[in-house]
């Protein structure tokens, strides 16, 4: 009993010690692991490009366990790490219950508000981004059929699904939309075999874009789509060079902005909501070369006007998440 | 006939297995660049040195060991049951059901409800593919699986529609109501200005599993029913000319077995999240398949296991946090533990055997310890009975 009493007042007081230090950020990776070719891998590239930047470290904990979320936090808490950057909604209740015992240290979170004065929310308009590559799938499609791909049925995909659909029937009225999910578990997020097999069921009712939103599944639908001479939308960062001139662009969600962004702030990072969208380039389309010659003129500039029209406020795209109930397609 | 003295296989055998697992796991972390001797420590530490380790070595222990008593005893009447995580899961639903709409003035009241709830619900999930099995021949491992996928679809279902509140991305029932929260082991075992187990998840389920274990025990070893079970494992018709009906067995069994699986997740929801999530099991069923197998079938051995993998678990997040050892090692370390006490169990107990078989012949009194003489199945990776006198 006296030796945990001892190793308590330790840590404690090394915790003080470290807090006087200037402080080192740390990120803490959701359960897909900093490589998941998703937003986690995007996390890790803002926070790799600001250490290369400054030269600076960051502490870095990617999680295996549901329970390990709480025991992280508190963690880099104690060790002084400030701020204490996560990407991932799930992460959500725990901050909120932990924040307000570490008053002097800043929390990030990523795709998630929570509500405390040490705490800055980002979180993305990710069907603003969804609904401007739905414009593009629906004028570049010759059958009037595209198709979605989803990792897990869960409130943030059907977000996505949503802008993607009203994107398309903005561009066409006429137009179909498929929409089918990987999986109930998270291992939906890296089953590139099951995404190759939805893409081909979505060929086989007449699809010839295929939007995924999915994670590492994706790269089994991108694959798929080139094989069979479609065309395939990828997701989270700039996918287009896995097969130039097969990808007909990306949905962009600068994560990597946000971390990299926090970290630079350092212990100074502004507290409070912060909204990516369109207006702010938080989200948005990638045209590169290995697209442009999928990316007509005309195509480019309807898309424009409408990323113009969002930023103004003039289209307002549905948030799926606002009333779990999406206007142009049903789940 | 009896081939080595019990101390041996109960304690020898597993012992050799770990600490030839840990050697191979050192040469792989030696391998990444890392010091395999500052790993353990850290790993020993970080899951046994405090009270703040303890409280996360035991959490994920007993979430082993409801899992691991599922399968132990499904094992002793032969059926293979790697639905856990399915009845698991079910499990939770049924707490979730309890705490969110029915209104509880203690927690005890609530422990006691969410123990019933979540049983009943394993219990139920289990009792289809048990009806299979029986009347139709269905096989267990088949059946058992797939209502795993089922179990997850029909959470996913739930948590993202009816059951979860609106305007939230989480994938997750609202919290629970104060009167539902059961005692972490910081509210009991704290006492003025000592704080323990500061924020920690272990909570008084621990004692919840370590009661199922003796009445599992009991069940086993000291009723009819588990006399039947067993029996029943050894030789199917062999007990059912003896009058032991098939369909009884296999359904009740895998009903027993179901509920336990169902227990644990009294101890994720209502203990450590107080509320239910997605990911709750996080594949703790899988995990009692090799806890069950290393602790031998019996609620001892399944104890002793959980706790060892509570240190895997937590050591390894101990050893991720401190180390740049990454998260994939960690798994590594736990596969090969699992792999040397489950899956190569007979390429160290049998060499251990022969040795003693050698010392015996050659007129050398051994171990005075031995127990009584324990007729062993066939099947040694799995004996579906073990009787022991460790206790």
């Amino acid at each position: 009993m006296t030796k945990f009493t001892t190793l308590l007042g330790a840590s404690a007081a090394l915790a003080l010690v470290a807090g006087a230090a200037l402080a080192e950020p740390a990120i803490i990776f959701d359960l897909g692991g900093k490589f998941d070719k998703s937003f986690n891998e995007s996390a890790n590239a803002g926070a790799t490009r600001w250490a290369e930047e400054t030269g600076e470290t960051f502490a870095e904990f990617e999680l295996t366990a549901e329970a390990q979320r709480e025991q992280a936090i508190r963690r880099f808490a104690e060790q002084g790490k400030s701020p204490i950057i996560m990407v991932g909604f799930m992460s959500a209740t725990p901050l909120n219950e932990i924040a307000p015992d570490y008053p002097d240290t800043k929390f990030v979170i990523v795709d998630a508000v929570v509500d405390q004065p040490n705490v800055r929310s980002v979180v993305f308009n990710e069907h603003e981004g969804s609904y401007l590559v739905g414009m593009l799938a629906a004028m570049a499609s010759q059958t009037g059929t595209v198709g979605f791909v989803g990792g897990m049925d869960i409130p943030l995909i059907r977000k996505f699904g949503c802008g993607y659909a009203q994107g398309v029937m903005a561009a066409n009225p006429d137009a179909t939309v498929i929409a089918n999910f990987t999986g109930t578990t998270p291992a939906a997020w890296n089953d590139p075999a099951k995404g190759s097999e939805l893409t081909l069921a979505q060929i086989g009712q007449g699809a010839d874009v295929v939007y995924a939103a999915a994670g590492g599944t994706g790269v089994g639908v991108l694959q798929t789509a080139a094989d069979e001479n479609i065309l395939s939308i990828g997701v989270d960062s700039n996918q287009n060079y896995l097969h130039p001139g097969q990808v007909l662009t990306s949905m962009v969600k600068h994560v990597d902005n946000a971390v990299y962004e926090a970290m630079k702030a350092g212990e100074a990072v502004e507290t409070g909501t912060q909204v990516m969208g369109v207006a702010n380039e938080g989200v948005g389309y990638a045209l590169d070369d290995n697209n442009a010659s999928l990316i007509t003129p005309e195509m480019k500039a309807a898309v424009d006007e409408a990323a113009a029209k969002i930023a103004s406020g003039e289209i307002e795209v549905h948030d799926y998440s606002a009333d779990e109930s999406c206007p142009a397609i049903q789940f | 006939m009896e081939r080595m003295p019990r101390w041996a296989d109960v304690l020898l055998v597993p012992l050799i297995s770990l600490i030839l697992a840990a050697a191979i796991s050192a040469i792989v972390i030696l391998a990444i660049g890392e010091n395999p001797w500052n790993a353990l420590k850290i790993m020993v530490t970080g899951a046994l040195g405090s009270s703040y380790a303890w409280g996360y070595t035991l959490y994920y222990a007993t979430n082993f060991i409801f899992t691991g008593l599922a399968v132990a005893l499904a094992n002793h009447a032969r059926l293979f049951n790697i639905g856990g995580d399915g009845q698991a899961t079910v499990g939770g639903l049924g707490v979730a059901l309890i705490a969110l709409y029915l209104p509880w003035p203690h927690w005890t009241l609530a422990l006691l409800a969410a123990i019933v709830a979540s049983a009943a619900f394993g219990a139920a999930w289990a009792a289809i593919p048990a009806y299979l099995q029986a009347k139709r021949g269905s096989h267990i491992v088949i059946t058992t699986i797939m209502f795993n996928y089922i179990a997850y679809a029909l959470l996913t279902y739930l948590l993202t529609g009816p059951m979860k509140p609106s305007g939230t991305m989480e994938t997750a029932t609202a919290p629970f109501p104060e009167g539902t929260h059961i005692p972490s082991f910081r509210d009991l075992f704290s006492h003025g200005e000592t704080i323990l187990f500061r924020g920690t998840p272990a909570n008084v389920t621990f004692f919840v599993a370590v009661l199922a274990c003796v009445l599992v025990w009991m069940l086993i070893w000291k009723t009819r029913l588990g006399y039947e079970i067993r029996a029943f494992g050894f030789s199917e018709g062999a007990a059912r000319y003896a009058g032991i009906g098939s369909t009884k067995i296999i359904v009740v069994t895998m009903l027993l077995s179901g509920a336990l699986a169902g227990l644990m997740a009294i101890n994720n929801t209502l203990g450590e999240a107080e509320r239910l999530i997605l990911n709750a099991v996080e594949g703790a069923g899988f995990i009692g398949i090799a806890v069950a197998l290393m602790g031998r079938s019996h609620p001892l051995g399944v104890f002793l296991a959980a706790v060892l993998f509570g240190f895997l678990y937590q050591g390894g997040a101990e050893l991720s946090l401190s180390t740049s050892i990454p998260r994939e090692m960690v798994v590594v370390i736990q596969a090969l533990v699992i792999m040397f006490t489950g899956a190569l169990d007979n390429m160290v107990r049998m060499p251990v055997e022969r040795l003693f078989a050698n010392r015996r012949a050659r007129g050398t009194p051994v171990a005075p310890l031995a127990g009584p003489t324990a007729e062993r199945a066939p099947d040694r990776a799995a004996p579906p009975s073990t009787p022991t006198t460790a206790e």
